[in-house]
């Protein structure tokens, strides 16, 4: 809490510098994150950011709340588990493109037919930055890196086309060079109930000469200014979700409401979070006594 | 702790109920069973299955005995086949003058086995399901069928019938009771004296110097599986994630199926690495989390359990072992991960391994795992295995209570003393015992971050030497710290034996129950059975070995890695092993057999 109680983005300033270079996309996220805890009135001790390995997942180092660094690809899977266990906390994911739609692919197709009350975070520089320059599930074909020297052969995960189809309540892209957009998803993917992912095209100045600042800000239009575009329908979704190359769309491009979270289904949270339990009652003789009779 | 070798049985009767798999054999093996407990009879039920739905042969083999017992016995004294070719499977497990009850439907040749010293038994088992209720009742009247045989009283059979059909409808339950009731006239009256063998009585005299059970009925019926849930339960585990694996899953629905009774979360995850990650995500916001899991599961978990230890979070993972390597043996049994999950993931940090023996010890291991891992912050490591996981046990009601159970969550500071706390809070504080106090996300007083890479007390990624080192030990210093809670070997039969088997885990029934067959072949032997496996409590187990006679490990496992646990750790190197690893369980007849082979010139 800040010594004052007033809740403004100092109250989430840590003591720690990003090591990240200057320039970094990251550096537009981290501010955009502040800013929408802010703006929401969220508390550092209300928010928990999960997030992998990677650049990227290094943001809750930089962040005065609580965070949890994990393993790569898997921050949604331990996100969702802390979800589930305290359903009070505001669970954020913050993780790069591998760690999102490469090795934790699977927990990402997974997460979206789930529908946790979770944000997911992805800064998406279409590289592998930490590790010094290998092509990433979203880099374009005919990326050329040191592990594709020739250029890439594979298609791009396409994760808006993926989190449609798999079901995903909320898909929106921003865009790290745009704070303002970018806050404003943020807090739009905060506010909806269920699995909200937030896609951030996000330069790498160190390592992707060619998906550039300039590169991108000649491409992005949102969608929010285009009258005709519907979030509401899957068909608009895919059709924009699909577009990529002269132009790109940001902005909210799918939005279900309504749709209740994972965790309003389980039915032992229904007395509410595990956290406030109180494990001893548990050791009522009654309770194992019955228990046991189902044996006899 | 030095306890006596067996409860004292000398009455046993085993009985094998075979048949392809999809007609039932482990139902039948499950009613029969509770029958028999019901009836006064402990029992000890092994299923014995294949990795298929349909096809193959499936077996369960049931012992009786008036007092408990800790494992099946060989040979067998009566044969329920439900195909011919169960005959020529069992035949040569079977106890000269064995019964063999059969469809009467089935071409079998009765004066061959007469001439065996085998007692054919056909009875019209088709012919009387579809009579008195369907064919689907078959079971029903095999086991009435081998009751009557056996001079067990129907009465057992007939309420169990009620209790368990009767939620289908009373139709169900009629019928089957219907069928049972012919079967067992049928075999009642054709075939009552006809075996030597029978359970008219459990508190008869055939042997009148040992008193019959003094705890006496009801008896429980149930799995290593359910009696692990049933300790997690009074353990206060509120959250379960796991990815179905054989023969862990039944802990998954039966946690699933008391989700809403029990109020625990109970998640079936995309896979094992999701399972075990959503497992440290509750854990880490101060939900009791466990994990079940097989060896296979548990490899794709191991980098997620260096991220328990080294981000000090709390968590249970149950590895109920079948065979290996890779799918191995998916339904049957080993104790081949110990070495494994002792060293899995990189680098060093602490973790607790348990392996429960029995029954009872399951129920302890339940509750103590999750105590252990908030005491110690750290992922604790419940090393079962298949044949301990679903063999069917009968106990007292009593043996399985709250005497001991006790919730202990460590250094989890309340909300209470956050509020009075005066100074940052530091979740990897170094301390002295290495055990950090810990908070949970939540706490205005309390923000925290937390990461795999090394870190500082506050939980901020460093590099320096002078908090790696610092760190590193803080963390490795838990498990001399947890040594105080590490129990050494107990000690089943004389002190001063001259022989001593030496198993871990589930080996510990068979073993105990070879004492008595070793004995009357004038072998002096005892039982060290290790429980507490890490960290090994070096000075009670040096102690204990000490004290041991000739000694042999007996495990089921190809290596011995008990044996090269114990060699690490304390230098002991045992005289012999007993190594089992086809799959199947130890019988107490092939450990005393082996143990003599293997000492046989020196005693």
């Amino acid at each position: 809490m800040s010594e004052n109680g007033v809740l403004d983005t100092k109250t989430y300033a840590s003591p720690y510098r990003p090591t990240w270079c200057p320039g970094c996309g990251d550096f537009g996220i981290l501010a955009a994150i502040k800013a929408a805890l802010v703006d929401l009135e969220i508390w550092p001790h209300e928010v928990f950011i999960v997030s992998g390995i990677g650049c990227g997942s290094k943001l809750p180092q930089y962040i005065f709340a609580n965070g949890f660094m994990t393993i790569h690809g898997r921050p949604l899977a331990v996100a969702t588990g802390a979800k589930l266990a305290n359903p009070d906390l505001h669970v954020l994911v913050v993780s790069g493109d591998g760690d999102s739609y490469g090795i934790g692919g699977n927990h990402f197709l997974h997460t979206c037919r789930r529908n946790p009350d979770i944000t997911h975070i992805v800064e998406n520089n279409q590289i592998y930055a930490l590790t010094k320059g290998q092509y990433s599930p979203t880099s374009d074909v005919g990326f050329r890196t040191t592990t594709s020297p020739d250029g890439v052969v594979e298609l791009p995960v396409n994760p808006v086309a993926v989190a449609l189809a798999a079901g995903a309540t909320f898909i929106a892209r921003s865009y790290a060079g745009e704070p303002k957009h970018l806050k404003r998803t943020i807090m739009a993917a905060m506010g909806h109930r269920g699995y909200a992912l937030v896609d951030v095209l996000q330069p790498c100045v160190a390592f992707n000469k060619v998906n550039t600042y300039n590169w991108y800000a000649e491409r992005i239009y949102d969608v929010a200014n285009d009258d005709t575009y519907d979030p509401t329908s899957a068909r608009d979704a895919w059709e924009r979700g699909t577009e990529w190359g002269d132009r790109i769309p940001i902005g909210i491009l799918y939005r279900r409401e309504g749709v209740p979270p994972y965790e309003t289904h389980v039915p032992a949270l229904a007395d509410g979070p595990l956290v406030d339990r109180d494990l001893t009652a548990r050791l009522d003789p009654g309770l194992l006594e019955q228990l046991k009779r189902e044996y006899v | 702790m030095t306890r006596p070798a067996v409860p004292g049985e000398t009455f046993t009767l085993s009985i094998t109920i075979g048949g392809d798999a999809g007609q039932g054999v482990e139902s039948s093996g499950a009613l029969f069973t509770q029958a028999l407990a019901r009836g006064g009879w402990h029992v000890f039920g092994v299923p014995d299955y294949r990795s298929r739905i349909r096809g193959g042969h499936n077996f369960f083999q049931i012992r009786a005995t008036r007092r408990p017992s800790l494992s099946h016995s060989d040979p067998v004294h009566l044969l329920l086949a439900f195909t011919r070719e169960t005959i020529d499977v069992h035949r040569h497990n079977l106890a000269p003058g064995a019964g063999v009850i059969y469809d009467d439907g089935f071409r079998v040749n009765g004066e061959a086995l007469r001439a065996a010293g085998l007692v054919p038994l056909p009875v019209p088992l088709t012919k009387i399901a579809e009579e008195h209720g369907s064919k689907l009742m078959l079971n029903t009247g095999a086991v009435a069928a081998a009751s009557g045989v056996l001079a067990f009283p129907l009465e057992p059979l007939l309420g169990l019938l009620h209790d368990t059909f009767g939620r289908k409808g009373r139709r169900v339950a009629e019928a089957n009771v219907a069928v049972a009731r012919a079967a067992y006239r049928y075999a009642t009256e054709r075939y009552r004296g006809r075996l030597a063998y029978t359970l008219a009585d459990p508190a008869g005299s055939v042997d009148p110097a040992v008193p019959a059970d003094s705890e006496g009925g009801p008896f429980m019926v149930l799995t290593g599986n359910e009696a692990f849930c049933l300790g997690a339960v009074v353990g206060g585990c509120t959250f379960v994630a796991a990815y179905p694996m054989t023969p862990a899953t039944p802990i998954l629905e039966w946690m699933a199926a008391r989700e809403k009774q029990l109020g625990i979360v109970t998640k079936h995850a995309e896979d094992e690495i999701a399972a075990i990650c959503m497992a440290i995500g509750a854990g880490f916001v101060g939900a009791r989390a466990l994990v079940p899991t097989s060896g296979g599961g548990f490899s794709l978990m191991t980098e997620a359990l260096g991220m328990a230890g080294m981000c000090e979070v709390p968590v249970v993972i149950a590895n109920v072992q079948r065979g290996g390597p890779s799918t191995g043996l998916p339904t049957r049994t080993e104790q081949g991960d110990l070495l494994f999950v002792l060293h899995a993931s990189q680098g060093e940090f602490p973790r607790i391994v348990l392996a429960p023996g029995t029954h009872e010890q399951c129920f302890e291991a339940g509750w103590r795992a999750f105590n252990l891992a908030e005491k110690y912050q750290c992922p604790v490591i419940v090393l079962s295995d298949q044949f301990l996981a679903a063999s069917r046990r009968s106990l007292p009601l009593g043996a399985l209570s709250l005497d001991g159970v006790h919730i202990d969550r460590g250094a989890l500071l309340s909300a209470a003393e956050l509020d009075r706390l005066d100074q940052p809070y530091l979740r990897y504080r170094l301390t002295e015992t290495g055990i950090s106090p810990r908070a949970l996300p939540g706490h205005p007083r309390a923000v925290f971050t937390s990461t795999t890479d090394e870190h500082g007390e506050d939980g901020h990624i460093t590099e320096e030497i002078d908090l790696r080192v610092p760190m590193m030990s803080k963390r490795m210093r838990k498990l001399q710290t947890a040594l105080a809670d590490m129990r050494g070997p107990d000690r089943y039969g004389p002190e001063d034996a001259d022989v001593t088997l030496i198993c871990w885990g589930s080996t510990v029934g068979p073993a105990r129950e070879s004492l008595s067959l070793l004995a009357a072949e004038g072998v002096r032997a005892n039982v060290l059975h290790f429980t507490d496996l890490w960290p090994l409590p070096v000075d009670k187990a040096e102690e204990a070995l000490r004290q041991a006679g000739r000694s042999v490990a007996v495990e089921q496992n190809a290596t011995g890695q008990l044996a090269r646990l114990l060699r690490m750790m304390t230098g002991f190197q045992v005289d012999g092993h007993v190594l089992k690893y086809d799959g199947r369980p130890f019988a107490p007849q092939q450990i005393a057999a082996r143990v003599l082979e293997e000492v046989g010139a020196r005693v």
